[in-house]
């Protein structure tokens, strides 16, 4: 097993080249200036060329990239061009709210999409099983940000429960932290719950209709333990693989989600450099996103043992 | 009560406490000694020297002194100068400063420290490089003193030093003014009634401003008026939520999480006003939208062209169909080339804009004027709430005169690249484009980087005006501010023949806060006037 781990992880590092040479070269080809957003939009062209100089925007291609590879092998990811900080320590300052977050919706989507999941193709063809389909489908189709308005709006401004934006960091308590992640939680798990329960419904449909459940039910066993124990259990592996791939839906639903609630996170960052052209800084936290990418697949492959006893590597 | 009722109670108790702030409110104000406030736009620079953007400057405003300050009417009065006195050939100008005045890092402000701050800011700033242009040295007598010998008279010196709405001149310690003028600084130590506490700093997120204790305001015997005044800190601390979203910034107000948005959205403005625990202010130094041309390709090389246009373009129906019929307190039209609120405004030329529209003469002044049905291509930055429907109502102008127009969408980042290239529109040029000249910079004809004519060295359009540029000197050499105001009705005359940009009308910058905040500066979000109660 730690032998295919370490594998994995070796696999892993031409993945990560190839992604920093795509995303720098993607910048290097996309519109737009880092040094004409920075001087302002009453500069003149010389001062603009001024800044480029200065910021060695105008040294050729594989000399820029040839220096950030080597930074970047020193451990070092460059400063933001704007703020001037280290974009490390920029990433670092980001990391908690992105990670609570998601970690959050992860709780929140599996622990409500699984049951309704169950349920659904429990009652499989009664109007249970209809109501969660039409749930299941509405939360899919709906965008996260739609979702995040509305809950903003009821439960932050009418009903005054939970803050409308902002994030607490945990230093202040977990508690307000957590707090503060409810909504954001709930409106980037909307289309993860659609996606869950609907993958649950299905692969427990193939399983209820095998032979083991129904020898298990004419031994008498009980429904719960029929449904959670023997039948849940053998749905496992398409519901992580699906968990597992969802990831990516919410490293992307958190750039949209962040910005909706002013959550001081990754995906704001994210937006916010790029808009601006903060090369440095979206090259680091692509590279970041492509690596937890890497790394949640690998957790994924290694859960597929636990719960398949049958899986080895 | 039996042990097992007794730890069933225990755990309630428990899970009670611990639910019990989901079920309250949040608290409504962090007290009146802390203001939350949402800004225009991120703090990403830290050198208000070096950056022009508004949100830069009101942080320079923060953290930073100058030596002169501007009161609401624009009057000049010394700042961080105790008084100055002018030799009598008028080539000597003697500034003494303050007692007492201190940087955050505990060091005395000198005179040394000015001189450096000067130095480098004359290089980033018209008005800056206008005075640098006329010193022949600029020295530091003592600690307390600095002095200027000139080439010729420059009476503008003091309202140079208080310049407001550019690039600021900011004193700061000797050390950090060394750095290059192409590069920011990296320490963030002013002399203003405000420490920036860079160590909270989260840029995209929150910005933190907190009381420094060593400041000294002045003793003036009238009240603090836009930068001059005694600057009197009245928060302990300003903390800047970066809300980028407008509904959200709008909700938050409203649930009393934030006490003040700089810049509410348009379309948010009805919510606002109907709100009963909220106050709309709009800024008194409007913005001004501004339809820039490419003076280097055809056909806006063509100053027939260009002042046919004036015939057809309707500052009221732009501003209306951008802004809002019912937000209609909140914009002007019939603007011309200077800020209405600025002394140097003038009404001459201005049925330019306020005469009826003629979109069929206008169309054949065009067509006798040579017009080839070339392409213009129009740059849309789809990104910023106000710039996309406006440009779409201008390209729509354009179309009604019979130009061929070429709507190209795109975000602001690169419309700011795309803009720099002179070539042809073929080629990834480009034609007309429309941006905001916010009302400080239309002050005077010397910061107004809409009106240069230097063509190359222009802003971008690069118009060539002689005449404009011949009377921006005058205005620059002139004895008094009635010879200035002679000379900015002629540069206005003047700007309606070279028609450098067409002037598309005027909107405030809307502030939204809480109503127990008061007495908040009408200019800029500058937070030496304003207190919370209750």
């Amino acid at each position: 097993m730690l032998s295919h781990i370490a594998r994995r992880l070796l696999a892993a590092l031409p993945v990560m080249a190839f992604v920093a040479l795509f995303v720098f070269g993607l910048l290097y080809l996309a519109p737009g200036d880092p040094a004409a957003i920075m001087a302002g939009d009453q500069a003149t062209a010389a001062d603009i060329a001024r800044i480029r100089i200065a910021l060695k925007l105008d040294d050729p291609f594989p000399i820029r990239f040839g220096n950030w590879v080597w930074s970047l092998l020193h451990g070092d990811l460059g400063l933001s061009l704007f703020t001037n900080q280290p974009v490390a320590a920029m990433i670092v300052q980001r990391l908690e709210p992105t990670y609570l977050l998601m970690l959050m919706t992860l709780v929140v989507s599996v622990t409500l999409a699984l049951p309704i999941g169950v349920i659904a193709a429990w009652k499989h063809n009664t109007a249970s099983d209809r109501a969660v389909m039409v749930f299941a489908v509405l939360s899919f189709s709906v965008p996260s940000f739609v979702v995040g308005y509305l809950l903003a709006f009821v439960f932050g401004l009418q009903l005054r429960w939970l803050p409308v934006q902002g994030y607490v960091p945990m230093s202040n308590g977990l508690w307000p932290a957590v707090r503060s992640l409810i909504l954001p939680a709930v409106a980037l798990g909307s289309v993860y719950i659609g996606l869950l329960a609907r993958i649950t419904r299905a692969t427990m449909l193939e399983v209820l209709a095998q032979d083991y459940v129904r020898t298990a039910r004419a031994k008498g066993a009980e429904e719960r333990k029929i449904l959670f124990k023997h039948a849940l259990k053998n749905c496992s592996v398409p519901i992580i693989t699906t968990i597992g791939s969802g990831v990516a839906l919410l490293i992307g639903g958190a750039i949209v989600t962040e910005t909706v609630f002013a959550i001081p996170g990754l995906g704001r960052l994210t937006v916010d450099a790029i808009l601006r052209r903060d090369y440095p800084v979206i090259q680091g936290v692509i590279l970041l996103f492509s690596f937890m990418y890497v790394l949640v697949n690998l957790l994924v492959d290694m859960l597929y043992t636990v719960f398949d006893p049958r899986i080895r590597y | 009560m039996n042990r097992r009722n007794f730890l069933k109670l225990s755990a309630q108790s428990a899970i009670f406490t611990q639910l019990a702030p989901f079920f309250t409110a949040p608290a409504h104000a962090a007290g009146k000694k802390e203001l939350r406030y949402i800004p225009e736009a991120d703090l990403n620079i830290l050198d208000p020297v070096w950056s022009t953007s508004t949100i830069v400057q009101v942080y320079g405003h923060l953290v930073f002194d100058t030596l002169y300050g501007f009161d609401k009417d624009y009057n000049v009065h010394p700042q961080m100068a105790e008084g100055h006195t002018v030799s009598d050939d008028k080539l000597q100008w003697t500034i003494k400063l303050r007692d007492g005045l201190q940087f955050h890092d505990g060091q005395p402000v000198l005179a040394k420290d000015c001189v450096a701050s000067i130095n480098r800011w004359g290089k980033r700033d018209f008005m800056g490089a206008a005075l640098l242009g006329v010193v022949d040295t600029m020295t530091a007598v003592d600690d307390r003193t600095l002095q200027f010998k000139l080439k010729k008279p420059f009476p503008l010196l003091p309202m140079t030093l208080a310049t407001s709405g550019s690039n600021m001149p900011a004193i700061m310690p000797e050390r950090i003014a060394m750095t290059s003028p192409t590069e920011q600084i990296r320490e963030s130590i002013g002399s203003g009634p405000y420490r920036f506490a860079k160590e909270q700093w989260v840029s995209g997120s929150k910005a933190v401003f907190e009381k420094f204790a060593g400041y000294k305001p002045r003793n003036d015997a009238f009240a603090p008026t836009y930068t001059a005044g005694p600057k009197i800190a009245h928060f302990e601390k300003i903390v800047w939520n970066i809300i980028p979203d407008a509904s959200t910034a709008a909700a938050a107000l409203q649930a009393g999480e934030i006490d003040m948005i700089e810049m509410v959205g348009a379309d948010f403005l009805p919510v606002l006003k109907a709100d009963p625990n909220i106050r709309l202010l709009p800024r008194t130094t409007p913005n001004f939208a501004v339809m820039r041309f490419n003076h280097l390709q055809p056909p806006f090389n063509n100053p027939t062209i260009r002042r046919a246009l004036l015939k057809a373009f309707d500052q009221r129906a732009i501003m209306s169909g951008t802004f809002g019929e019912e937000n209609k307190e909140f914009w002007q039209s019939g603007v011309g080339f200077f800020s209405p609120d600025s002394p140097m405004t003038t009404t001459i030329g201005l049925e330019a804009f306020t005469s009826p529209r003629d979109v069929k003469k206008a169309a054949e002044e065009i067509k006798a004027a040579g017009y080839n049905g070339e392409r213009v291509v129009v740059l849309d930055p789809v990104d910023y709430p106000w710039t996309h429907p406006c440009t779409l109502l201008a390209a729509d102008t354009l179309k009604k005169v019979g130009l061929n127009v070429d709507i190209q969408a795109m975000d602001w980042g690169t419309l700011m690249q795309r803009r720099l290239s002179k070539e042809p529109a073929d080629k990834g040029g480009w034609n007309v484009f429309l941006t905001a000249l916010s009302g400080m910079s239309n002050f005077n004809p010397v910061g107004h980087i809409g009106l240069r004519g230097n063509g190359n060295d222009a802003w971008v359009g690069w118009p060539t005006a002689p005449r404009l540029e011949e009377l921006r000197q005058q205005w620059l050499d002139a004895p008094d501010v009635a010879t200035q105001k002679k000379i900015c009705e002629e540069i206005q005359k003047q700007a309606l023949i070279d028609v450098p940009y067409i002037p598309l009308g005027g909107f405030a910058t809307v502030s939204g806060y809480r109503n127990n905040l008061t007495d908040i500066q009408l200019q800029r979000p500058l937070f030496f006037t304003m207190t919370a109660k209750g």
